[in-house]
């Protein structure tokens, strides 16, 4: 039998509003803590750590996940989950490689297009999801399939080079900072992460999008109830969700200079994983951007430092699921006392 | 509007706010409303009355564009009007509070009033928080209501929660406002509270139609009262001209069970429970209390006194810090409520949708959940055959009032659904039985089983537990009465000397 303290213990229970901060920004300062803790650690363990080139080699190996957990924060406030994202990201690359270089389309045209890719497979998600009522996990799982094989079919299972444009590798790897401050040359796909998590941030805090977005996670009946239109809602959320993801794509793409079609699968867990490391909650109505950002930074700061300290890949992975557990019971505990 | 309507309503046609006449509401196999009529007027406070599926929800879903009317007509100020979404009654000033209450647990008091209707500045993209602040504020002032727009919902009590609907409701500068059961969750001093503001409102002109099952209310809260019957139009009459009885007899077209006699216990009966100095820190302190074979011990207090902690704590659900807890005379240690079914004890929860039987499952399923062990063999494998008689039986025996025993469960009654919870710890051969606001959300006739019943359990030996806030309800079943207040055992009184002002002198008695 699940019982579940009903609204009549909170009278005597929740007399404990000592909390300066709200639970929800309590939440931020524990990830941050954690992240400058294992910074700290790191640093002491190994001296190769802190030195600009790996910092700006984690930010850089950040990008890409980062750019695609924000997107994911999205539908995991409103209480879903888009498991497509990994293979959608891909198949925006495997896009934008057929509009560049198979169709010698310009760049910016091929950058867009392949963020619409994105956005268009966010869009039917959040068809599937809304309108016809399957279950978030299901329908981006189908989702999921559909891109991965999608890139496999049109890409012809071989990686698509852009090779005729050297422009587009510049995308992700040049430096516009470089330009600005000679030695400072933190790569555009940073860049890109910091500028798309601000947008992304605004977007959940300042915008009638993001007010929605809690709502919905929080009570979809009673914002229905409130004569909003949760079904466009729902669907706008998607679709921003699947901007991300395209523009995920585009980084990934430009990083190796080649769309791999083969790629992707698991990128959706990480982003999840990071998403969660960062307070979101999975039942949806809590989280915030900054969150995204240093959950994900905390994965890739583990990875990169465990790799440092020599530690086999295979134990990484172990570690960074340990990790995953502790923030999750972490969450379950303060909310547990609140 | 016609003349005949008109002098039926008795009034001047300025006062008639809302006139729905000869509203047919049809259903794929059900007749759900037949010839319904109803009115209300401005200031005024009009019940509407009936057991659960009397067609009072369906009558208001009509007004409020919910549902759409077969055939009739609505009149809002003497004109005919269309309500053919949600969104349309909010234009014409009509709200609804419904009884589960529809709020954003993690949006602020403010974001949730004005949810959907949200100040927005910047190409209608971005949210004005100055400008939302201003409104709530300006509202709060007109409502003369005292909450914090910025604390989040969820850590509100379930009182200024409803508030925070009723200013919700209020924004949309509603002219009728409906109540679908307000006070279910209410402690009798927050049902105070509620009734100044509808009062406040009453005198402001606003039409109020007050849907609830508690008889006592209607007395004191509504001027006049409609009573339906399975979809249809029964009476409307003032309310200072009606006796509960007759309201009731209207209701129910039945006669009700009045359960002044009851069988005493005897003093001597053994003590199949005791508790001795339960704490849990910040809910409970010192809990004494014995309950003995065939005995119903009420317990009474306010909302958040600590009734619920109790049983939660006698049934294993919630840690204790201190404290002994001996059922018919074996220490025993309760940390999960696997231990207190072991030790033969049953908690009905007040909310059985959620924790009380697996709505989506059928009621042989649901009486056998619990003790699934005893009908199967060493290797797990499940005596169908086995479950069907027991359910059976447990039918039988409760009267529950389903066609078969393969039926789904959500498509019961409150009142049967209930019974199938209790016919799950019966099976389980649990004889302490814990009850939980065993009659809220349940209609009057239904009520008096639910009575009858919990008589006859005791009766047979069972010894039960029944929380409840309603003091009628308490004053009629108990054998004795507990009165809690902040956790603490405040009061405990004979079924003899028991009144309601004494029970409420207790449950006020803080420390």
């Amino acid at each position: 039998m699940k019982m579940q303290p009903k609204a009549e213990m909170a009278g005597v229970g929740s007399k404990q509003t000592g909390l300066i901060l709200k639970p929800g920004a309590l939440q931020q300062v524990l990830a941050f803590a954690s992240l400058i803790v294992l910074i700290l650690v790191f640093t002491f363990a190994s001296s190769n750590f802190f030195q600009f080139s790996n910092i700006v080699g984690i930010l850089l190996s950040t990008a890409v996940t980062g750019v695609l957990a924000l997107g994911s924060t999205y539908v995991i406030i409103t209480g879903g989950i888009d498991l497509s994202v990994g293979t959608v990201m891909t198949l925006s690359a495997v896009m934008t490689g057929v509009f560049i270089t198979y169709w010698g389309l310009p760049v910016p045209i091929g950058i867009v297009g392949g963020i619409l890719t994105g956005a268009i497979c966010g869009l039917l998600s959040g068809v599937m999801v809304a309108k016809l009522k399957i279950p978030p996990f299901i329908a981006t799982l189908a989702m999921m399939m559909i891109a991965k094989g999608l890139a496999l079919v049109i890409s012809g299972t071989k990686p698509i080079y852009f090779n005729d444009d050297p422009v587009f590798s510049e995308v992700s790897q040049g430096s516009l900072f470089d330009k600005i401050i000679p030695g400072f040359a933190i790569p555009n796909a940073v860049v890109i992460f910091f500028i798309a998590a601000i947008i992304g941030s605004v977007i959940l805090s300042k915008t009638i999008v993001g007010r929605y977005n809690f709502a919905l996670g929080s009570n979809e009946e009673a914002t229905r109830l409130s004569g909003v239109n949760v079904n466009y809602w729902k669907i706008v959320i998607y679709t921003i969700t699947g901007i991300f993801t395209g523009l995920a794509g585009i980084l990934i793409a430009s990083r190796l200079n080649s769309a791999q079609p083969a790629l992707g699968s698991g990128y959706e867990l990480e982003a999840i994983a990071a998403v969660v490391i960062g307070g979101t909650s999975l039942s949806g109505g809590k989280g915030t951007i900054v969150g995204t950002v240093i959950g994900a930074l905390i994965m890739s700061v583990l990875t990169n430092g465990l790799r440092i300290l020599s530690v086999p890949q295979e134990w990484q992975t172990v570690v960074v699921g340990i990790v995953i557990l502790l923030a999750v019971y972490a969450d379950i505990l303060r909310r547990r006392k609140a | 509007m016609s003349l005949v309507t008109a002098g039926w309503s008795g009034v001047g046609m300025d006062d008639v706010l809302i006139q729905m006449e000869d509203i047919d509401k049809q259903f794929p196999g059900v007749q759900a409303l037949k010839d319904c009529r109803f009115e209300l007027r401005r200031g005024e406070v009009h019940a509407l009355v009936g057991e659960n599926g009397a067609g009072k929800s369906t009558l208001m879903k009509v007004l409020t564009g919910v549902y759409q009317k077969d055939t009739g007509r609505i009149l809002y100020d003497g004109i005919e009007v269309e309500v053919p979404n949600a969104k349309a009654a909010q234009k014409l000033g009509i709200s609804i509070i419904h009884q589960e209450l529809n709020l954003a647990p993690d949006l602020t008091v403010a974001q949730n009033i004005f949810i959907g209707r949200e100040p927005r500045r910047g190409l209608r993209l971005f949210l004005d928080e100055q400008e939302l602040k201003r409104k709530v504020e300006r509202l709060f002032e007109r409502l003369n209501m005292d909450l914090d727009p910025n604390e989040s919902v969820a850590n509100l009590t379930v009182a200024k929660q409803q508030m925070v609907e009723i200013a919700k409701a209020l924004s949309y500068d509603a002219k009728v406002l409906i109540m679908d059961e307000p006070t279910a969750a209410l402690s009798d001093s927050e049902i105070d509270d509620l009734f100044i503001i509808i009062n406040q409102l009453r005198s402001s002109g606003v039409g109020i139609v007050y849907i609830s099952h508690r008889m006592d209310e209607l007395k004191r809260i509504t001027n006049r009262i409609t009573v339906m019957r399975d979809g249809r139009y029964i009476d409307t009459v003032p309310t200072a001209d009606v006796t509960n009885e007759q309201i009731i007899a209207m209701m129910v077209g039945r006669e009700i069970y009045d359960s002044t006699k009851q069988n005493r216990i005897e003093g001597t009966s053994e003590t199949v429970l005791e508790v001795k100095g339960l704490s849990r820190k910040g809910a409970l302190r010192d809990i004494n209390f014995k309950l003995r074979k065939g005995e119903i011990i009420g317990f009474a207090g306010l909302i958040g006194a600590g009734r619920t902690e109790v049983a939660r704590a006698i049934f294993g659900a919630d840690p204790i810090d201190a404290g002994e807890i001996t059922v018919r005379g074996r220490k025993v240690v309760l940390r999960q409520p696997f231990d207190a079914v072991q030790a033969g004890i049953g908690y009905l929860s007040e909310d059985r949708k959620r924790y009380g039987c697996i709505v989506e499952m059928d009621v042989k399923t649901n009486v056998a959940v619990a003790s699934l062990r005893q009908y199967a063999n060493p290797f797990g494998w499940v005596n169908r055959a086995r479950i069907a008689k027991a359910a059976d039986q447990i039918v039988d025996m409760l009267k529950v009032k389903t066609p078969h025993i393969d039926q789904e469960v959500k498509f019961l009654s409150g009142g049967n659904q209930q019974k199938v919870v209790i016919g799950k710890w019966l099976t389980r051969d649990c004889d302490i039985l814990i009850f939980d606001e065993p009659t809220r959300g349940i209609d009057v006739g239904a009520k008096s089983e639910i009575y009858k019943l919990l008589n006859d359990l005791a009766a047979k030996g069972k010894s039960i537990i029944m929380i409840s806030s309603e003091l009628p309800e308490i004053l009629r079943m108990s054998h004795r009465i507990i009165v809690m207040c902040e956790g603490r055992i405040t009061g405990e009184l004979d079924r003899e000397e028991a009144t309601q002002e004494k029970i409420m002198r207790y449950a006020t008695l803080r420390a």
